[in-house]
């Protein structure tokens, strides 16, 4: 029996802060005090408060410590573990405030969340299944197999009101009964797990801390659409996720949790991971199981749907990650209970509301970045100022961009909508797989949209005309913007062929990448004309339309012609004599920034 | 796994102040971890605090059992009393009253 866990975050980005050295520290120092048989240390998957890692919770207590050293280590073991004294400066500390907050459930980061997908996050070892089971893994698996028919458990889901969490919104129930009404020879479950859009990491998480929800979910599922084997088209740029579900597979076979005669039922299924190889449009449907087909990854036209004919033309179901992570707990805990959380009415309408919880990745110009699940309906002001902390520096907020590279902005005047599937694309972006960008009044719009479209440009797979040329098109005409080349014509055209290639793209990366010039062309309409009219970037971000000035006065007056611009500007375009007022020359100026940064007289401004 | 959760019927928590440490605190605790191993009790946490600031009656521990009003803190503690304590107050529900100090007012000290 141990009295006290060190629950130490092992997700990528706290490995990435050195996390497991950190464990390996605590280990030495709990030795050397001889605390080896009372304090057992354990590795969980992403705690969701990156911005603070590494990190670690004592439990039963929940303190919670932050931004670790290795050299804070020998202190925590002797304070806290030894002496019971838990350390107040490793705590964490709101913004802007002086006390630390030591338990983790009063820390209003974690307070505001509801987490049923990431129910086990810093609970569980995920490289142990003994530790999931004792959580209560594979116990809905068991319930469906010797209580449930799989209609009754298509009903179930139908009933919950549980749709795709990958981004379409699609009501899990109905993809799973049409799906097994599709005549084949086979049937097939894959789990999408090739999560393409940059800063978004919540299957990674998923996988990461409860690898075994996200089975018993594809179990499930595989159950109820008749299916023997399921997919996992996992990317392999994900090495711990990789590891950890391979791991988890190999623990579920040896239980007989996979395999043949499942808990005696006469049910056979199994696991095959595939690993991809990148890139973004083979998170489509069709482009993936082409893929998992050893073909180029590239989508089709879907007159017939792979619920009817994907996977080798077999009938062949595809959800997300946290699609089959919330299963197992809606079988548990009933239809009923999912569906009281969220918005809208689904008894009569399947399209009817957003049930259940979100997961998203919080990024950008935040002060609290990380993983959070909340309810659906929570409102974005709620998630940037209760859960975010606010935005970073006291800056002003601009907007937050929703659903990955392909998700519309939100500008400040939309701050209180309620975050669901109906809401979000009301307004032009989309729940997507969940990634929220926040941006400050430091950022540019017309950069931001150029920037995603760069992404979702140079990931076009090239087979349809629209995205393949269009997205360049629009890109170059950005481009042309940004540089101060652009026009009011520019303006109309980019509008006119964003809206072109939304429509008339085979699939939904091209459907959707000019999600962000769109949004941005209606909610900053003005930054893009401040571009072209007076060729001014309004947030000073845009190299080429702004320049920087010395004040000559301020200069002179207070910084007596310090010289410190001078020798730190790397293009030399900084003229005038030490004691004398000092001049930038234009154009020589590579726009930097770096002189404004070290000038302690604040003389330097940016136009 | 309640452990790690923080769930529990009962709470023990032993004072480990350098003056507890001193008075054999470290003892007790491995006490109270053994008694608990042995009797199976998986719903008794046991955690550590700094000192009581009573360092005089050191070895201390307060015991909080969830649906009892207060808890308890006991002074003075050595291994038999603390295997007393177990079997009394936290298996049977009976406080021991001659090694208490006094019950404790609010939940926190």
């Amino acid at each position: 029996m141990y009295r006290a866990y060190l629950m130490v975050c092992a997700g990528t980005g706290c490995v990435a802060n050195q996390s497991i050295s950190i464990k390996e520290r605590l280990e030495t120092e709990i030795v050397k005090h001889g605390l080896q048989k009372e304090v057992a240390v354990v590795t969980t998957g992403c705690n969701g408060f990156c911005a603070v890692g590494p990190l670690m919770v004592v439990q039963p207590d929940g303190i919670f410590y932050q931004l670790l050293k290795k050299t804070d280590i020998p202190r925590i073991v002797e304070e806290h573990f030894l002496k019971g004294e838990p350390v107040k400066d490793l705590m964490y500390v709101p913004p802007g405030e002086k006390k630390s907050i030591p338990r983790m459930s009063d820390i209003p980061f974690f307070a505001h969340q509801t987490p049923v997908v990431l129910r086990n996050r810093g609970l569980i070892n995920p490289e142990n299944i003994n530790e999931a089971i004792g959580r209560g893994a594979y116990e809905a698996l068991a319930k469906v197999l010797t209580s449930m028919t799989p209609q009754q458990v298509i009903q179930e889901i139908k009933s919950s009101g549980l749709r795709g969490r990958g981004g379409g919104g699609f009501p899990t129930g109905i993809k799973w009964e049409t799906c097994r009404n599709s005549p084949g020879d086979v049937h097939y479950i894959i789990c999408n797990a090739d999560e393409g859009d940059p800063g978004a990491f919540m299957d990674r998480s998923t996988i990461e801390s409860d690898p075994h929800a996200v089975i018993e979910g594809i179990c499930i599922g595989g159950y109820a659409i008749g299916a023997q084997q399921g997919f996992v088209y996992i990317r392999n740029e994900y090495p711990i996720a990789l590891e950890r579900l391979s791991i988890a597979i190999q623990q579920a076979r040896e239980f007989g949790l996979l395999g043949r005669d499942i808990f005696a039922k006469g049910f056979d299924f199994d696991i095959r991971i595939v690993r991809g190889a990148g890139a973004f449009v083979c998170g489509e449907s069709t482009a993936l199981m082409a893929s998992i087909e050893g073909k180029p990854g590239e989508p089709r036209a879907k007159y017939v749907h792979t619920v009817e004919r994907g996977l080798w033309d077999q009938p062949s179901c595809l959800n997300n990650v946290e699609t089959f992570a919330n299963v197992p707990q809606i079988i548990l805990r009933g239809a009923k209970w999912f569906s009281s959380i969220g918005t809208g009415d689904v008894s009569s309408d399947a399209w009817g509301g957003s049930k259940g919880t979100k997961v998203f990745s919080l990024s950008g110009k935040v002060n609290n970045t990380g993983l959070i699940e909340v309810p659906m309906g929570i409102t974005l002001r709620e998630i940037i100022y209760d859960i975010g902390g606010g935005i970073k520096d006291d800056k002003k907020f601009k907007a937050v961009q929703t659903g990955g590279p392909s998700g519309g902005f939100i500008p400040e005047s939309l701050i209180d909508l309620p975050v669901d599937y109906e809401e979000l694309t009301k307004v032009g972006s989309m729940m997507g797989s969940g990634g929220m960008v926040v941006t400050d009044e430091d950022n540019c719009m017309v950069d931001m949209a150029k920037y995603f479209l760069a992404f979702t440009q140079a990931e076009s797979c090239g087979k349809c005309i629209p995205c393949r040329e269009g997205t360049k098109r629009m890109l170059d005409i950005l481009e042309k913007i940004t540089n101060g080349k652009g026009s009011e014509t520019d303006l109309v055209l980019l509008e006119e062929l964003s809206n072109f290639v939304a429509e008339s793209s085979l699939c939904a990366l091209g459907g959707s990448a000019p999600n962000p010039v769109l949004t941005t062309l209606k909610y900053f309409r003005g930054e893009y004309e401040a571009h072209v009219k007076e060729k001014k970037c309004p947030a000073h971000s845009c190299r080429e339309l702004i320049t920087y000035t010395i004040n000559p006065d301020i200069c002179l007056e207070k910084g007596h012609g310090c010289g410190v611009c001078k020798k730190n500007c790397p293009d030399g375009a900084i003229l005038g004599e030490t004691k004398q007022v000092h001049t930038i020359d234009v154009e020589k100026c590579g726009r930097c920034g770096i002189c404004s940064d070290v000038c302690k007289f604040d003389a330097i401004y940016v136009d | 796994m309640t452990i790690r959760q923080g769930i529990g019927r009962a709470k023990i928590t032993v004072h480990m102040g350098t003056c507890g440490i001193a008075a054999g605190a470290r003892e007790i605790l491995l006490v109270v971890m053994d008694e608990i191993e042995r009797r199976n009790l998986d719903d008794v946490l046991v955690t550590n605090a700094g000192c009581a600031g009573s360092c005089s009656c050191e070895p201390m521990m307060k015991v909080d059992i969830a649906n009892e009003s207060a808890p308890v803190e006991y002074i003075l503690l050595t291994p038999d009393k603390v295997r007393k304590i177990i079997e009394s107050h936290i298996v049977n529900g009976h406080a021991v009253r001659e090694y208490a100090l006094a019950t404790v007012v609010g939940k926190s000290c």
